[in-house]
């Protein structure tokens, strides 16, 4: 394989250390007086899109932020628990720049970017530093100094946080810098508006074409540049760790405008999430990785148990991770650990009334540390699990269940975060950069935050320097005009099939195609199942939906209609890309490639590199093309976790 | 074990900002009771959609507590009768087949109903771009370990940032105030050492702010008893402490000292 002509990731020449400071020597700048005279939209105001805004804005630029929500603070950024890496190396347990760019390159089962990654590594000790100045009340030692704990996957202690809110610190610190400036002007906010479609002229991204989710008038805006940070697309398995509205359609419009799509068929399932009670059921909630660090994992060693947990002898406990992996044991990462838990609920040793989940244990953690340094840690978590279950996790083992909680795919974009629509940019779990096949614990938050403050607000110059003088296309140009048309035309669609099924039903069925044929587990005869099934649950859709209500008012059934549209067709794009990598590698697990113990076999002769998926029309599959993965600095290895 | 309930609700539904409202009632039958509040709400639209009716639009987003879109008045009470609770963590184990439960939106002047149970709750924004924050561009932070703060005072200003901005505390309220709220970020920030260089100038604007848009404060405590974090009172005090200072330490008033 070579890589596509059309794929030209401009990583920049020159030792692994030295790419970034070399490539931020080499782009243009905007002088300070010039960056007024630009206009950058920011769609979503997440890690990712408030970072950005905040940060582009004191630079002086005219940023236009939108996010569908009611306010910037409720992005799904905020639910994040566990914490963010940094290689500050404040344990002296010796982390480095280098050993958290290894840990990340590697954890992603070598099909990340080097580039990319080691320069998240390299700005990953300046977010933590910034965070603090803004008041993010990092947890502490009694010292004053600040503490960390090792997290999935990790050997070292670098992860920070704030009990088991860190995403929702990060978030409030960030959306708060963001209202900062729009205090001072210089971001001018659009709150519950939807993006619906990106608009191009010559081949450039010029705007974006909006519907206000109050009043449901569809409206243009026009920039000099346009950043996507609207998040990943783990709803498509209707069942996730996601809040109720986090979609695919922002990317998706994109992707259908010229944008490809790269590495969908990466999709991270978590491994500690509470297990589903039943069909009602609207959302998975995750219980914070770090409870691994304490935890312990096990199930019965007979199918056939029945005694109340606390009498199961030590004896008749499968410990199986500490068991198979005795140098990670229960922090190995997510993806392993996943897997692991749905190898033994398939041999029928799952606990709980559905038999559909393990025992994360913390019987010894109490006992060996005292209940009060249990709660300090994880009294949140703890909380939440006996609100959810009815159970106290202080006396009964926790029950937990992988769920899909993460997608690494997303939009290619190349080392400026520019994807192949010029003007058009992706950051955050959006786009598909850095973490190759599998994403480390607190590495998301870590990334959103490094595209938005430290990355995108440089690189996004040597973009719009050329463009000085030229002014925002116009609004009522002839290419925004039919952007608007086809937006209306496409709501007004929706409302007029007049069916009899929700979009929630089609929702809740597509999940559990997608779940069955491209979840933990996929092979070549479901994948090729998946395509048909899908194909004629959507003939179903766009036959039989039923959407009532206005359109000029808050109406979420359309608003679900819309993006349940385009799960359709990302989910037949999922099987298709999951189905052209015959390999295994991170969170794409294909039975037919596996080690003689069952771990995931890569081929790296065949899928060393990126498959990114160009969209050609409605009737014709997208076309693929391929970005090989050069490593400079590591060798790819068989990863052992043993 | 589910135990399934039968229930009666009596829901506000209203069409827009300006169109009157009224309570309408429904049967729902067979809920399960490992269901949220929230899912509830989901069987019966989807089972009204399946009657040919509008279902009813309520706010919500993460269901796991966190994000704060989501927040109704049960039977006259924000979030519901359990205490800390969002609505989305209220699960229908907490009811009994048999009652009779009534469901509103938030009620506030500040927050003019949309439609049925989804408000707008805009003016908090409000609040906080009025002085929300610490002004630390990108780039110019020093060490994070630079400046040590002492596990207690993190802590405390982490109990007060735990504020997921919901806006029970204006809906609990009899007179509508925002007070918790805009006390909760006020000693987030101002207990920091890194909140210092700005805390008067901020108490200020976000009190003044606060007032174009909420009610006074008379310590009901209404506040406190409905918040899902739990919020203290207490920092309602330190607010209003720092209220008064800031009238002394502004710059702008120096010369009238």
């Amino acid at each position: 394989m070579t890589t596509s002509s059309a794929l030209n990731g401009k990583i920049p020449e020159g030792p692994l250390a030295e790419k970034w400071d070399n490539h931020k020597f080499a782009s243009k700048l905007v002088n300070p007086a010039n960056k007024r005279k630009f206009k950058i939209l920011v769609v979503g105001t997440g890690l990712a899109g408030a970072s950005a805004s905040a940060t582009l804005a004191e630079l002086g630029y005219e940023v236009e932020a939108f996010t569908f929500h009611d306010s910037p603070r409720r992005a799904h950024s905020i639910a994040a628990q566990g914490g963010i890496n940094a290689s500050k190396n404040y344990r002296n347990d010796g982390d480095s720049t280098y050993r958290l760019f290894y840990d990340t390159i590697k954890g992603g089962d070598y099909r990340g970017r080097e580039g990319n990654t080691y320069r998240l590594a390299q700005v990953s000790t300046d977010i933590i530093d910034q965070m603090t100045a803004q008041g993010v009340p990092f947890a502490r030692e009694y010292g004053g100094l600040l503490a960390n704990r090792s997290f999935g996957g990790a050997q070292v202690s670098r992860t920070f946080y704030a009990r088991g809110q860190t995403g929702q610190q990060l978030l409030l610190g960030a959306y708060q810098q963001m209202m900062s400036q729009v205090d001072a002007g210089k971001v001018k906010l659009h709150t519950r508006m939807e993006m619906l479609d990106v608009v191009k002229k010559d081949g450039e991204a010029v705007g974006i074409v909006c519907r206000n989710l109050v009043t449901g008038e569809v409206t243009s805006h026009s920039g000099h540049a346009v950043v996507l940070a609207t998040g990943g697309y783990s709803n498509v398995f209707y069942l996730s760790t996601n809040a109720m509205a986090c979609n695919v359609t922002a990317a998706w419009r994109a992707h259908r405008k010229g944008a490809f799509f790269a590495n969908p068929c990466y999709t991270q399932i978590h491994p500690t999430c509470i297990p589903a009670s039943d069909e009602f059921q609207s959302k998975l909630t995750l219980m914070s990785e770090s409870l691994r660090n304490d935890g312990r994992i096990w199930v019965p060693r007979s199918p056939d148990e029945s005694r109340p947990v606390a009498q199961i002898p030590e004896a008749d406990r499968y410990y199986y991770l500490e068991e198979k992996y005795p140098s990670f044991g229960n922090l190995v990462p997510r993806d392993v650990a996943s897997r692991n838990a749905k190898t033994v609920v398939d041999q029928g040793l799952g606990v709980g009334p559905l038999k559909n989940g393990v025992y994360l244990d913390f019987a010894e953690s109490i006992r060996r540390d005292g209940r009060d340094a249990v709660e300090a840690r994880y009294s949140n978590l703890f909380e939440m699990y006996e609100r959810i279950t009815g159970e106290d996790p202080y006396t009964v083992p926790m029950r937990i269940y992988p769920a899909v909680h993460y997608t690494m795919g997303g939009l290619w974009v190349d080392y400026n975060l520019e994807t192949t629509v010029p003007g058009l940019y992706a950051c955050g779990e959006a786009n598909f950069s850095d973490h190759g096949a599998n994403r480390l614990g607190a590495s998301a938050l870590m990334q959103g935050l490094a595209d938005g403050y430290f990355v995108l607000p440089y690189t996004i110059g040597d973009g719009l320097a050329p463009k000085l003088g030229t002014t925002p296309v116009s609004t009522d140009d002839p290419v925004f005009l039919e952007a608007e048309k086809a937006v209306r035309d496409r709501v007004a669609r929706f409302m007029a099939i007049g069916g009899t099924k929700s979009p929630e039903y089609f929702h809740r069925e597509l999940g559990k195609l997608v779940w069955n044929y491209i979840g933990m587990e996929r092979d070549q005869n479901g994948l090729e199942k998946a395509i048909v099934e899908i194909r004629a649950l959507k003939d179903d859709f766009w036959k039989d939906l039923r959407v009532l209500g206005n359109t000029d008012t808050i109406n979420s059934s359309l608003e679900k209609a819309g993006r349940v549209a385009d799960f359709f067709e990302l989910a037949e794009l999922m099987a298709r890309d999951a189905l052209d990598r015959s390999e295994s590698c991170g969170g794409h697990f294909r039975a037919e490639s596996q080690t003689d113990e069952g771990e995931a076999l890569r081929d790296d002769e065949h899928f060393q590199n990126v498959s990114a998926w160009a969209w050609n029309d409605d009737d014709t599959p997208q076309t693929k093309h391929v970005e090989d993965l050069i490593f400079e600095t590591v060798t790819p290895t068989q990863r052992s976790y043993k | 074990m589910s135990k399934p309930l039968d229930l009666t609700l009596q829901v506000w539904r209203q069409d827009g900002p300006d169109a009157p409202g009224s309570f309408e009632t429904h049967q729902v039958t067979g809920i399960p009771d490992d269901a949220s509040f929230l899912e509830m709400l989901d069987i019966l639209n989807e089972s009204l959609i399946e009657e040919n009716r509008v279902p009813i639009e309520f706010p919500h987003d993460c269901r796991e507590g966190i994000c704060g879109s989501c927040g109704v008045m049960i039977n006259g009470r924000a979030h519901g009768q359990e205490r800390g609770t969002a609505v989305c963590q209220l699960h229908m184990r907490k009811f009994n087949t048999g009652d009779t439960i009534v469901v509103e939106p938030w009620r506030a002047t500040a927050f003019p109903v949309l439609r049925d149970l989804v408000v707008n709750r805009s003016a908090l924004d409000e609040i906080i771009t009025a002085g929300g924050y610490i002004s630390a561009p990108t780039g110019t932070a020093a060490d994070a370990n630079d400046t040590l703060i002492p596990k207690e005072v993190s802590e405390s200003a982490m109990d007060a940032a735990a504020c997921i901005g919901c806006g029970a505390c204006v809906a609990a309220c009899p007179n509508s105030a925002a007070q918790l709220f805009t006390a909760a970020k006020l000693w987030h920030l101002n207990s920091l050492p890194q909140g210092q260089p700005e805390r008067f100038r901020r108490t200020e604007a976000m009190v003044e702010t606060m007032e174009q848009y909420f009610g006074s404060c008379t310590n009901h405590g209404e506040c406190s008893e409905a918040c899902p974090k739990e919020i203290s009172l207490d920092f309602i005090a330190y607010m209003n402490r720092d209220f008064v200072k800031s009238k002394i330490y502004n710059r702008r008033l120096a010369s009238q000292r």
